[in-house]
């Protein structure tokens, strides 16, 4: 199964709902677009919803780094809600859990951006 | 269980990874593997044929990669090759190295090594094999610290 994003904006922050797979491919090149045309409509303040991701591969964990650095370096912010087990333990294993900033609740994860 | 073996000679392309993938998950559910356990062994297929198709072979449709699958009593032996230049892996920097975590690649033979017994690196200037290895039973006795 490809991957799927939708994006929809609470309280100034754009959650991007993302389901499916994100691997080599299409499921990294969406996430890499969709992340890179948020920025460029100043849209600064991401919070990706990985809910519905049940799988992910090595490009896909470089495809999340690379839209939290990207993020970081133009003045935003990215952060990442409701991990499954199998994203959870890739991100302890590689020791990107501490680095990223991780919420399990939306309201909460909303709040914590930046006024 | 009987020993069986099979074998796929398969183009360079983001298919083959696809495919390898699957198979990997059949064959891992197949020898009785549980979820958990054929996750790892699919993930570490396919990190393997990202290796072979992009960094071995380079996406080059006149070079092949090669996965075989054998069961035996203990293992599920997988071995995929590619015709690349073969794969140095002093050179690729460990993921786990604080300058290094914010790097977006070189996370896949990590990652293949986390989820597998065994993983043995064989290249040569004709390409790579690598050698995965997960035993059937889970038995301590045969953990990566019995085997190191």
């Amino acid at each position: 199964m490809s991957m799927k994003s939708s994006t929809r904006q609470v309280d100034g922050v754009t959650i991007v709902d993302l389901s499916g797979r994100i691997t080599l491919g299409e499921g990294s090149v969406v996430l890499r677009e969709t992340v890179r045309d948020l920025l460029s409509k100043g849209q600064k303040k991401i919070l990706l919803n990985l809910g519905d991701v049940n799988y992910i591969d090595s490009s896909g964990i470089g495809e999340l780094v690379s839209a939290y650095t990207t993020a970081k370096n133009q003045g935003g912010e990215l952060k990442l809600l409701k991990l499954t087990k199998k994203v959870h333990d890739l991100l302890q294993i590689t020791k990107l859990y501490t680095v990223f900033d991780v919420k399990d609740d939306e309201a909460g994860a909303v709040k914590s951006f930046t006024k | 269980m009987s020993e069986t073996r099979v074998s796929y000679t398969l183009d360079s392309t983001l298919e083959t990874v696809n495919n390898a993938e699957e198979t990997a998950s059949r064959m891992a559910t197949e020898a009785g593997f549980d979820e958990e356990e054929i996750m790892k062994i699919s993930m570490a297929v396919r990190e393997a044929a990202v290796n072979a198709v992009l960094h071995g072979n380079a996406y080059d449709p006149n070079k092949k990669v090669t996965l075989a699958f054998e069961r035996t009593p203990d293992d599920l032996v997988i071995v995929i090759r590619d015709q690349g230049k073969g794969l140095d892996e002093s050179k690729i920097p460990d993921p786990l190295a604080p300058d290094n975590l914010m790097k977006t690649s070189g996370r896949g033979i990590f990652l293949i090594r986390s989820f597998m017994d065994v993983v043995e690196i064989h290249p040569s200037q004709t390409g790579t094999e690598l050698k995965m290895i997960k035993h059937v039973h889970g038995n301590p006795a045969d953990s990566k610290e019995a085997l190191q």
